[in-house]
């Protein structure tokens, strides 16, 4: 199979095209740029998840983000006025509060992350299809909050299709 | 290649069950570098080039003309055979215009993701029982969910093209595959129910039987039709092909999203077109039909399905299986007239995706209750 340098090297190429293209999608002046450059982080988080053998999540983070969110994101940036030069900038400026926040918040992270030397892995090995583990578990241990989900997105399902229908009750004549 | 660094590589890519061709061409590492990553990355590439160029765009011109009472190409080659390849020629030769009001960017990404989204899933494709280029147990649900770069490539080069004609052909192909989707996936889950897994080798190899055709999924339960056609229907317009090439339809949009598109570029456009066509079109012959398997049945001692299967033989019937179904999307495209957009929402929202509800349920009930 392959060995440990080309297994280094592919995860740091994901992990550069997440990181470029997130940052990319920050520091863009184009808010049209911004949201196809959300396609190569999204791209990159998949690949990640790849690395830690999630690979039904990798498939769901494409599905979900880039078939979903991704397309609703551009559809409706797309449809916003004036996206070429639009100024990104508020009146109001807090600097000290924000970078003392910002300073704050990667302290914390740095920190976790220079004190979580080992991380644990499972004390039972995986066997079988992950696929089929994901499914036996969904619909027998976590059976009620998989319900409760679905109602709630079942609601928002309905007060979508409230809200696009057309206001005139005879215009159904397709 | 010891075992021990075959558990921490990438499984997604090469997972422990990778067959026996695949993990020889990985392991083909000249001089360190990873040289059979890359060829059997550029199989599926070849495979689509080759097919679209010679098969795809001749194919399609001569069964339209044969449907019209033509003749269609006939200067090139006997019967007009090199017409593609002097075509290729003369696209490959074109100057390479980018619109000056044109998003340069977008413009020239648009046809490369629009490729990249199509070609991906071939990877998990089976072409025999000796090859496929990774054996995931995430398959199925891979290669329907992949195609989702395809929308952004599109969204890209309509958007690019600073075009309204583009645009609108972007916006309309967006929301049809996005739309289409649903029903697809749900027919998909049915086939994938009545094996089990969604491992695409696995789907094959259930399949597999000395009575050939009598063990594919659509003739082991009386409801599988339904899926099977809801699925055909769905993939006519997740590939954008008549009767709901609504995207591009000539006579409002003059080539929809690719309309600014010349040269090599839309020759990507076209290559992504015909992989994605050959896509669909495997992988309803993979969950439906029985894949790299023989349709031929063993007739008492004459073995008929055992002399026609085999890692090479597999390829051929994968290969003509996904013809056929590429025929019949031709033979479509010149029979049926293009829907309109508001009758294309009524089919999918009102007709094919209660249908494939109940095709889902329906199948649930054969897999739990009969054996």
């Amino acid at each position: 199979m392959m060995n440990s340098l080309t297994y280094t090297v592919i995860f740091y190429l994901f992990a550069a095209v997440t990181v470029f293209s997130a940052a990319f999608v920050v520091f863009s002046r184009n808010v049209i740029y911004s949201a196809f450059s959300l396609l190569f982080t999204f791209f990159g988080v998949a690949a990640l998840y790849v690395f830690l053998s999630a690979d039904f999540i990798a498939v769901t983070q494409v599905v979900v983000y880039v078939g979903g969110i991704l397309v609703l994101l551009l559809f409706g940036v797309m449809f916003t006025k004036g996206i070429m030069n639009t100024e990104l900038k508020s009146d109001v400026l807090h600097i000290i509060p924000g970078t003392l926040i910002l300073a704050g918040m990667l302290g914390a992270l740095l920190y976790t992350f220079y004190t979580t030397h080992t991380w644990k892995p499972s004390e039972t090995q995986l066997h079988g299809s992950l696929v089929e583990r994901i499914g036996f578990e969904t619909v027998s241990h976590y059976v009620l909050p998989f319900e409760m989900v679905s109602i709630l997105l079942l609601a928002a399902l309905i007060g979508a299709a409230f809200l696009a229908r057309f206001d005139k009750p005879d215009n159904n004549n397709l | 290649m010891n075992l021990t660094s075959s558990h921490i590589s990438m499984p997604l890519l090469m997972g422990n069950s990778l067959n026996a061709w695949s993990e020889a061409l990985v392991g083909f590492n000249p001089m360190g570098l990873p040289l059979g990553l890359v060829i059997l990355a550029a199989i599926p590439l070849v495979f689509i080039a080759l097919y679209s160029l010679t098969y795809g765009v001749y194919g399609e011109r001569k069964i339209s003309a044969f449907m019209q009472d033509r003749l269609g190409p006939m200067e090139v080659g006997k019967w007009g055979i090199l017409q593609t390849i002097a075509d290729i020629l003369k696209l490959l030769q074109k100057e390479d215009i980018v619109p000056t009001s044109a998003d340069k960017f977008l413009f020239v990404i648009g046809p490369g993701v629009l490729f990249v989204g199509s070609f991906l899933a071939y990877a998990v494709l089976p072409f025999s029982s000796a090859f496929i280029g990774a054996s995931l147990n995430v398959g199925l649900f891979f290669a329907i969910g992949i195609t989702a770069i395809e929308v952004v490539g599109i969204l890209a080069a309509g958007w690019g093209s600073n075009n309204k004609w583009s645009l609108y052909g972007a916006v309309r192909s967006v929301a049809q595959i996005v739309s289409y989707e649903i029903p697809a996936a749900i027919a998909l889950l049915c086939g994938a129910m009545m094996a089990g897994t969604l491992d695409m080798q696995k789907i094959t190899l259930l399949q597999s039987g000395s009575y050939g055709f009598a063990h594919f999924f659509l003739f082991q339960s009386p409801i599988a039709w339904l899926p099977f056609l809801i699925y055909f229907i769905a993939s006519l317009a997740e590939v954008n092909r008549a009767p709901f090439d609504i995207p591009e339809a000539e006579s409002e949009l003059v080539a929809g999203y690719f309309t600014e598109y010349s040269g090599m570029k839309f020759a990507v456009i076209f290559l992504a077109e015909y992989g994605s066509m050959f896509m669909v079109s495997a992988i309803i012959s993979i969950v439906f039909l029985g894949g790299w398997n023989s349709p031929l049945p063993d007739i008492g001692s004459f073995a008929l399905n055992a002399w026609t299967n085999g890692p090479v033989w597999g390829v051929f019937w994968m290969i003509m299986k996904g013809f056929f179904f590429i025929f019949v999307q031709m033979w479509l495209r010149w029979t049926l007239p293009r829907l309109r957009v508001d009758q294309l929402m009524y089919l999918c929202w009102k007709v094919l995706t209660p249908f494939a509800f109940v095709s889902f349920v329906l199948t649930a009930i054969w897999v739990v209750f009969v054996p």
